[in-house]
């Protein structure tokens, strides 16, 4: 329809502003010198040697562990609510699943600050736990605060593919299988969940790339006693000042991520071909 | 009737999760002590002093500023591109598709420090105009992908019968396809303007000294004690929205009434 070429201007913006930006990271990662004079550059891996050190890899072992165990709770806690309400009647049906979105109105730091009064130390469960005449526990500052701050934030992009692929679900499918003889069980194993597969893996999806690579979480709620890979880039970005060594963990960090979104898409089989193959 | 009552349980412990900080923050804004910790009693005073603290008004100025004009701007550009990577085919298609997906897939911290990298290269000064062009470029993406399956649904031979009639290509968009595809834009605008007042990590990495948006205050408030006065301002804005969305939603329901009366 010869309107393909307003779509070019988009090209050139996400040429100059994605992909050389994303060319100078990796050129930064394979390259050593003063950050500030490109001139004094030289080709090296020393950066990646650096970070497959016993000290880095604990960092990268602890961001996937806990972004991998949230999004797991995500997926047990999440599963179930978007089951439940994509059976209730249409007009509940979208007021509930709004619900899953209008806490997004609120800043997320913010959002995130607010368990800091919840879990501290003469925070409103402590207050509760005093009350009932048992010791004040130490509830923040640890891995634990970290997993709950990731699983509050990042639970709605569980529920939301999930209950949209379960609301677009042919019903006449799962009453087949009642007709045949199926209990509500066997119906579930065998037609519905396999067929909200493709919600489950954008869900996960969704969950665990903000999770492996938040730093924000991790500083509030985990004080300095949880260091994940998204802090360490910070680090190097906004205070050390060493480009070469914060973009070969960038680099890392996103191969990384490419690698298991292509282990999980495997299981997807029903992709839609549109597109997107690469990722 | 236990199986219901189980779920429906269930259901309201996962929202009580998810609004117990909400409510927290809400009520402590009228909470008499600076502390976060204790209760002492109930004030409007930061509410009042809102009004007089010229910082705080500053970050949500630039944090409205800079949404509105990238979510302006990416919708314009995103409904183009859309209608453009739409018209495409074969290779320069797919090699659309996936630099859209690339900043949607790729976590945000990596998308931020590479505009760091690059506006630090081509020597520009971190401030406004650096956290605009960043919030244009990570918002155009969502806008694309709300707007091209409106595209895909659209009756194709209405636009070609425009065209084969002698409409020029951007009379065609304009009085054509851009109306059978308006709830597509809508809905990327409303997203990308969502994105983009939300975003901390992006502005945080592409905003420089002198330069904050509400996030980024929070963000160095957090260590030494957050000011009551940003929980009064998040009530607000939080308040807005939701007597927003009520009107919204009375509206669309009076609409549907009426349509089906008619």
């Amino acid at each position: 329809m010869k309107l393909n070429k307003h779509g070019y201007f988009y090209l050139v913006w996400m040429a100059i502003f994605i992909a050389i930006p994303l060319l100078m990271v990796v050129y930064f990662a394979f390259t050593t010198g003063d950050s500030q004079s490109i001139s004094s550059f030289s080709f090296s891996l020393e950066n990646f040697k650096r970070f497959f050190t016993p000290m880095y890899l604990e960092v990268l072992n602890k961001s996937i562990q806990l972004a991998l165990i949230s999004t797991i709770i995500c997926l047990l806690l999440g599963y179930p609510v978007a089951y439940i309400i994509s059976k209730e009647k249409i007009q509940y049906r979208n007021v509930l699943i709004l619900l899953f979105v209008i806490p997004m109105w609120m800043n997320f730091l913010l959002r995130t600050y607010a368990w800091l009064t919840l879990l501290g130390k003469n925070g409103i469960i402590n207050f509760f736990i005093t009350r009932l005449g048992f010791k004040p526990l130490d509830l923040l500052y640890n891995d634990l605060a970290v997993l709950l701050g990731m699983v509050y934030n990042f639970l709605p992009f569980m529920v939301l593919p999930i209950f949209s692929v379960l609301t677009k679900m042919d019903n006449s499918l799962i009453e087949a299988s009642w007709d045949l003889g199926a209990n509500k069980f066997k119906t579930f194993m065998k037609v519905t969940f396999p067929l909200s597969l493709p919600g489950v893996i954008s869900g996960i999806t969704m969950v665990f790339i903000p999770a492996v690579s938040t730093f924000v979480i991790s500083s509030l709620l985990g004080g300095n006693k949880t260091y994940l890979i998204g802090n360490l880039i910070e680090q190097q970005f906004r205070y050390t000042g060493d480009w070469h060594f914060g973009s070969a963990m960038s680099i890392i960090l996103m191969v990384f991520i490419l690698i298991s979104m292509a282990l999980t898409s495997k299981f997807d089989k029903g992709k839609e071909g549109d597109g997107g193959g690469l990722w | 009737m236990v199986r219901k009552n189980i779920s429906r349980i269930y259901t309201a412990l996962i929202f009580i999760f998810l609004y117990t900080p909400i409510v927290v923050l809400i009520v402590f804004s009228f909470n008499n002590s600076k502390s976060r910790g204790n209760w002492d009693g109930f004030t409007i005073k930061w509410y009042i002093q809102l009004f007089s603290n010229k910082e705080i008004l500053r970050s949500l100025y630039y944090t409205l500023i800079i949404a509105i004009v990238s979510s302006l701007f990416s919708t314009i550009m995103g409904t183009f591109a859309a209608i453009g990577i739409y018209d495409m085919r074969g290779f320069t298609k797919k090699f659309a598709l996936n630099l859209n997906y690339l900043p949607v897939l790729n976590p945000d911290i990596v998308t931020a420090v590479s505009f760091m990298v690059l506006f630090k290269m081509a020597k520009l000064e971190l401030g406004i105009v650096t956290i605009i062009l960043a919030h244009i470029t990570f918002c155009t993406p969502y806008v694309i992908l709300s707007v091209l399956p409106k595209l895909k649904q659209m009756n194709k031979h209405l636009a070609e019968a425009a065209l084969d009639l002698g409409a020029t290509p951007f009379y065609a968009i304009r009085k054509v396809i851009i109306p059978q595809i308006m709830p597509g834009i809508v809905t990327g605008a409303l997203l990308a303007f969502t994105l983009s007042i939300d975003d901390f990590v992006i502005s945080f990495f592409t905003a420089g000294k002198g330069v904050s948006n509400l996030s980024i205050m929070i963000y160095s408030m957090a260590r030494r004690g957050i000011n009551p006065v940003i929980n009064a301002l998040s009530t607000l804005m939080f308040l807005t929205l939701m007597v927003l969305l009520l009107i919204i939603y009375k509206r669309s329901n009076k609409e549907e009434a009426q349509t089906i009366e008619n």
